[in-house]
């Protein structure tokens, strides 16, 4: 059986989760960037990959894990730095969800209807 | 009230791998878990092992993982519980035998930070004097009953199995922070290493499974800002 963790457990697994989501994104954009000395043609090629409705809810995804990261990166912070933070972190976490989702709406909404 | 219990077992000798088993016991709802553990071991199953001493929350030797999240079991009513109760050992020690783990590292880890009063200065007449103010910094940790529920609940323990742990920090937090102690650097040394404070991820875990309700990610966070702005 899984340890029944609280919130603590479950902030800092999706904070690992959505790191290395982030970290395997940057190391292909560094990748297809590259592409570009092997010249245009391969590298268009490749970039039109892209466009496929997979990718695009793919840069939603993208755009929820940067997001959550940064915020739950802000609640890291507090803990470690303000004195009081360790007793407010549970609210600490459900402001950063409710924060999470007033981005994620209009910004989905955005990048899908683009 | 009917108590249905799943226990993680394990012998040995006889075992290659824990396995679970159910049990049916009667209990009245303000029993605790350990008064159904002892009805089965006294009426069921007399090779159930496990730890248990004062019965009262005073000890910390029962700690065990109870519906998945680690308590005391002379602690928790049944009657709070969703059945069946699962019980399994702390989690990140060698299994001895059923729900008694092999304690003998965290042990190590606690004797580590030094955790007694080190003063070196010349014994005054009477008592070394302390304020209301000075005791109230470090009165928290003292109430730590080396249970393990802590460190056995903390995800960086159980992937490094060298870091100190929640419960020896706590041990060394309450000499850091007294007024009295001057051994701090020799703790310090142990605590500002790789298997230090630093491995800890601010989960909370340790602090949820508490039974003394101190507040461990707290102490641990003091430890590692007095390190970061060389304050201790």
């Amino acid at each position: 059986m899984i340890y029944r963790g609280k919130e603590g457990q479950w902030s800092w697994v999706l904070h690992r989760i959505t790191g290395i989501g982030v970290l395997l994104f940057l190391l292909t954009h560094i990748l297809d960037t590259m592409l570009v000395g092997w010249g245009p043609e391969i590298y268009n090629k490749v970039m039109s990959i892209y466009r496929h409705p997979f990718f695009k809810i793919g840069e939603v995804g993208l755009f929820a894990a940067v997001l959550y990261h940064a915020l739950n990166g802000i609640r890291i912070i507090l803990v470690d730095f303000w004195p009081r933070g360790t007793q407010y972190h549970r609210q600490m976490f459900y402001g950063e969800v409710i924060l999470f989702f007033l981005a994620m709406i209009p910004v989905s909404f955005l990048m899908l209807s683009h | 009230m009917k108590v249905e219990l799943r226990i993680q077992r394990f012998n040995p000798e006889k075992d290659s791998k824990p396995h679970f088993e159910n049990y049916a016991v009667e209990c009245e709802p303000t029993d605790r878990v350990l008064d159904a553990i002892l009805q089965v071991k006294g009426v069921l199953d007399g090779s159930l092992t496990l730890r248990k001493s004062c019965a009262h929350g005073i000890c910390g030797s029962d700690g065990m993982q109870i519906n998945g999240r680690n308590m005391l079991a002379c602690k928790v009513l049944v009657k709070n519980l969703k059945q069946p109760i699962v019980i399994e050992p702390l989690k990140g020690f060698k299994i001895v035998k059923d729900l008694v783990v092999d304690m003998k590292s965290f042990f190590e880890k606690y004797r580590s930070v030094q955790p007694y009063l080190q003063n070196e200065d010349p014994v005054p007449e009477k008592e070394r004097l302390q304020s209301p103010a000075e005791r109230e910094r470090f009165d928290d940790t003292t109430k730590c009953i080396l249970c393990a529920c802590c460190t056995t609940a903390c995800p960086s323990f159980w992937s490094d199995p060298n870091y100190v742990g929640p419960a020896a920090i706590v041990q060394a937090h309450r000499f850091l922070f007294d007024s009295r102690d001057k051994a701090k650097e020799e703790r310090l040394n142990v605590l500002d290493s790789r298997e230090g404070v630093w491995r800890c991820r601010t989960i909370f875990n340790c602090s949820d499974a508490c039974p003394r309700e101190i507040d461990v990610t707290r102490a641990i966070s003091e430890v590692k800002r007095n390190l970061l702005f060389k304050k201790l």
